[in-house]
């Protein structure tokens, strides 16, 4: 599909890397600042993941044994505040800086200074965030969401907190700045929009809901912001405020944010199953204009998460019907992956692994979504485990497990080496099974009536939460060695040849691996 | 087996006719559930779906949920088969060659509205109830519900009955200190008594935080939320105790706020009404009279234990940083005027509430007495329900 001719041969004048720490505090190179991206998500992703071991010890038993139900809240909401903000969307962005100007045959991204400040505000804001454990009053315990007025009466870590999001919506959005303006302008002479890889797709696409719904979450916090410290009334009744005003904002904000987390992942799995099944995608235009409806839909969805706000009838049918038609263009993406598989020459290798359980375990988070579409049903489901089941297999199934397969798929070319296959494909079926023992049996859960953010709960809930802690520590744990196959094949490992996947077709398999400090200085020809 | 994993020990009542037992559970739930419980000893607790329902719209909300399980899963097996033949066939190592085909206009357009026309038949049926469990007119009865860190508070309209709903599990129970009895986090000194076979509308707000009032068996969810009326509606069929909690974080004691639901027969609901009525016109009396020091710190314990400890702590030591002691504290140590303001109207901006219009005079009394007297607090004085109601006007 992607014929190119390599016509990059890297001047010598191109060929000095910055060495010191200076190389990674100044750089404007889009592989050191994609590199960057990449193990600040894995450092959050450890501490989010150590909060998550936390919770699931609490929960191991009914009762209070090891933390009390203020510090448990806090858990909670910064296991899902650094998740989201620190390690999934920081990965995506990591895999975006790498990728993307590989596989258009760009020289770097079309901002590189502001590319540098993007990454390094997040260090900063996640110092911030981490630190409000250490001041009076403890971290921010109202709930990744921050709904008021329960959000209002924090200490000053909830302003800290505030302050950290913001830092990393800015650096979201002039992340997202970068991408569309590389893709825009910086494709190699023949690549047409048409012609782009779907990652390449997937992430033009979130970079315009970054850039549409990152002000209003601004917007919403820096009214909490006022609430909290200046004597507004935004969202408090006795000032005349509303708040179920800040919902509102929140998910328009909130729904997007979801599929920003998910498309990029799309495209991850639509480069890697064409890939090992040695067939082109099938569909490539449907699977851009899914990939486009998906994010129409997402800006008029969001009041499904607040049914039991009590709307109008009208409200809640219109919001179920535009929820239950998101459902078209996914069921049209998980079509088009199977027929790409069909009667292709599939092997197994790790990425591979991840990818094919991302389809059946994205397909089990789509059709619990789709459970909770109906009002009726999500009215008996709403703040319960099992939203918490169905957004962990989106989630976690779905954007994280896609973005390990990925980081498998890719190191090679990052590198220049080949990680431990058999290391690789020990961590997936580990991460597999766990994750199904930890989160399968939150859907019971809810079902059978367990409200989510309890720290505590009744005795009826007790041995499905002891198999969901059992299998919570033996999925963090299998992270570690996710974390030592990476460091492995870092330092040293088989030499990785230009393309060590044989159905692989894009750019950057054009380039030597490691792909060289420059690449691309002179733009390959698309034919 | 499967007949006992789907009982939920959460709701003591028997349903005659619809009995829960003879439906089908979600099939991938009963799937999962074989394989899990091959390994482990059978126990009554693994519940896979929800509650037995005991109204008339949780039955519908039962059947539609089961519904949709069902085509979920024939959908899901029609997308697992063609994959799991092309992972078994076309494997490479089973020599298969790739083909080259990358589009059919057709099937694309096949698999695009087949799925419209199934979101179609689900959508049907969630907008018909969707539309029942909104009308609220008609209704026999109106509860007014409110509310509050962490409690409930009950009114029913126009019969002048109010009181307030506490968790009575006790703090033992929770520190793993005593054994945890069968309800668990799911029990109330008072519960919410309604009649049977009548039309209950509640009407729901908050008076601090946003909470939900929550029952599954009765297939009710619905957000208090300060500032605004939200209103819904049930009809319970059979007499029985329905267990439900809090759904929405409010708080440190999110966990703590239960929700308890005593249906009984009309004629037993109209006895309970005037039981309600009798008592509160002797706790009016109660409040004209004088106590001792040690009658009012006794009562006031309980009183603190039920309403304040949860923030103050029991040892008045409250949570550094968040909520403040009240052992030493200089208004629970000053005048009696300054302490009874702050209990009575609260601080607004923080989670002290203005426990004014929740409690009667003579716990107000009580409770603040309790505090002055307790710890490291030696005051020795004690306010009067006499005194409280002075203050309040």
């Amino acid at each position: 599909m992607y014929t190119a001719t390599a016509t990059d041969t890297h001047g010598h004048d191109h060929e000095h890397a910055p060495t010191g720490i200076m190389r990674w505090i100044a750089s404007t190179n889009h592989k050191d600042i994609g590199t960057l991206y990449l193990w600040f998500s894995l450092f959050m992703f450890f501490f989010a993941g150590t909060l998550a071991m936390m919770i699931r010890a609490e929960l191991f038993q009914p009762g209070l044994q090891l933390f009390q139900p203020g510090f448990f809240n806090q858990l909670t909401t910064m296991h899902g505040l650094i998740m989201i903000f620190g390690a999934i969307m920081p990965a995506l962005v990591g895999f975006a800086n790498w990728q993307i100007p590989l596989m258009i045959g760009a020289s770097d991204m079309a901002f590189p200074r502001m590319n540098n400040w993007s990454f390094w505000l997040l260090p900063a804001a996640g110092l911030l965030l981490i630190s409000t454990f250490f001041v009076p009053g403890g971290s921010i315990g109202g709930g990744w969401t921050m709904y008021p007025p329960l959000f209002i009466q924090g200490g000053i870590g909830y302003d800290m907190a505030i302050l950290s999001v913001h830092l990393m919506g800015i650096s979201s959005i002039m992340g997202a700045i970068n991408i569309i303006t590389t893709v825009l302008n910086m494709r190699a002479p023949g690549m047409t929009l048409m012609k782009m890889p779907l990652f390449v797709w997937t992430w033009f696409i979130t970079a315009f809901l970054l850039i549409a719904v990152m002000p209003v979450l601004a917007c919403a916090i820096t009214m909490l912001l006022t609430d909290r410290n200046f004597g507004t009334h935004f969202f408090d009744a006795a000032g005349g405020g509303d708040a179920v005003m800040y919902q509102h904002l929140f998910w328009f904000f909130g729904h997007p944010e979801v599929y920003i987390m998910i498309l990029p992942a799309f495209g991850i799995i639509s480069t890697i199953i064409p890939t090992f099944s040695r067939k082109p995608l099938f569909g490539y235009v449907s699977m851009v204009y899914a990939v486009a409806s998906i994010a129409f839909l997402s800006f008029i969805v969001w009041a499904h998460h607040m049914f039991t706000t009590g709307m109008p009838v009208a409200g809640q049918l219109f919001f179920m019907y535009t929820t239950m038609l998101i459902a078209v263009p996914t069921g049209v993406k998980v079509f088009n992956w199977i027929s790409t598989l069909w009667r292709g020459a599939i092997t197994f290798e790790t990425p591979m692994l991840f990818a094919l359980a991302f389809v059946i375990l994205f397909a089990i988070g789509g059709f619990s979504g789709l459970v909770l579409a109906l009002v009726p049903v999500d009215i008996q489901l709403q703040d319960t485990y099992y939203v918490v089941a169905h957004f962990h297999y989106v989630l976690f199934s779905g954007s994280a497990m896609a973005i390990m397969g990925g980081v498998y798929y890719w190191l090679p070319k990052w590198t220049g080496h080949m990680y431990d296959e058999r290391l690789g494909k020990i961590h997936f079926w580990l991460t597999a099974i766990a994750f199904n023992i930890t989160f399968f049996p939150m859907h019971f859960l809810g079902l059978a009536g367990m409200p989510r953010r309890i720290p505590d709960y009744a005795l009826q809930f007790a041995d499905f939460n002891m198999i969901a802690s059992i299998g919570g520590f033996l999925l963090g744990a299998s992270q570690l060695l996710f974390l030592y196959t990476v460091v492995k094949c870092v330092r040293g490992g088989a030499p990785a040849p230009a393309r060590p996947w044989d159905g692989a077709d894009t750019l950057e398999w054009t380039l030597p691996s490691p792909a060289p400090y420059h690449s691309f200085v002179t733009p390959p020809l698309v034919k | 087996m499967a007949q006992n994993l789907r009982s939920n020990r959460q709701v003591s009542v028997c349903l005659p006719c619809r009995a829960v037992g003879s439906r089908p559970a979600s099939a991938p739930a009963l799937l999962f559930l074989s394989l899990l419980t091959s390994a482990l000893p059978a126990r009554a607790d693994y519940a896979v779906n929800l509650q037995t329902p005991a109204t008339g719209l949780a039955n519908q909300v039962y059947d539609l949920h089961t519904l949709i399980v069902w085509i979920c899963f024939v959908i899901f097996i029609i997308v697992l088969v063609p994959m799991g033949v092309a992972l078994v066939r076309h494997r490479k190592s089973a020599g298969h060659e790739p083909a080259k085909f990358h589009h059919n206009t057709l099937v694309e357009w096949i698999w695009t509205i087949i799925p419209v026309l199934i979101l179609v038949s689900m959508a049907w049926p969630a907008t018909q109830l969707v539309v029942q469990m909104k009308d609220t007119s008609k209704e026999d009865l109106t509860i007014k519900i409110t509310g509050r860190q962490w409690k409930w508070e009950y009114e029913y309209l126009g019969d002048g009955i109010r009181f307030i709903s506490n968790s009575a599990t006790s703090n033992e129970q929770i520190a793993g200190k005593q054994q945890k009895n069968e309800h668990y986090l799911l029990e109330v000194d008072k519960p919410l008594v309604v009649p049977t076979g009548r039309k209950v509308r509640i009407v729901l707000t908050a008076a601090d935080v946003i909470h939900t009032w929550w029952v599954p068996a009765l297939g009710v969810k619905q957000d208090a939320i300060p500032g605004f009326i939200r209103d819904a509606w049930f009809k319970v069929e059979q007499p029985g105790t329905y267990r439900g909690q809090c759904a929405e974080l409010c708080g440190v004691g999110h966990a703590y706020m239960p929700v308890v639901v005593e249906a009984v027969p009309p004629q037993q609901f109209a006895t309970w009404m005037q039981d309600q009525k009798t008592q509160l016109a002797a706790a009016e009396e109660a409040s004209g009279k004088t106590y001792s020091l040690d009658e009012l710190k006794a009562r006031g314990e309980k009183v603190y234990a039920a309403n304040c400890a949860a923030c103050h702590q029991p040892t008045g030591m409250g949570i550094s940083g968040a909520f403040p002691a009240l052992s030493g504290s200089k208004i629970a140590t000053g005048d009696k005027a300054g302490h009874m303001d702050i209990v009575l109207h609260g601080k607004p901006g923080t989670a002290m509430a203005a426990f004014g219009p929740q409690l009667s005079n003579l716990d107000l009394a009580a409770v603040i007495t309790y505090e002055r007297n307790s710890w490291n607090n030696k005051v020795g004085d004690a306010v009067q329900p006499s005194e409280i109601a002075a203050r309040k006007k």
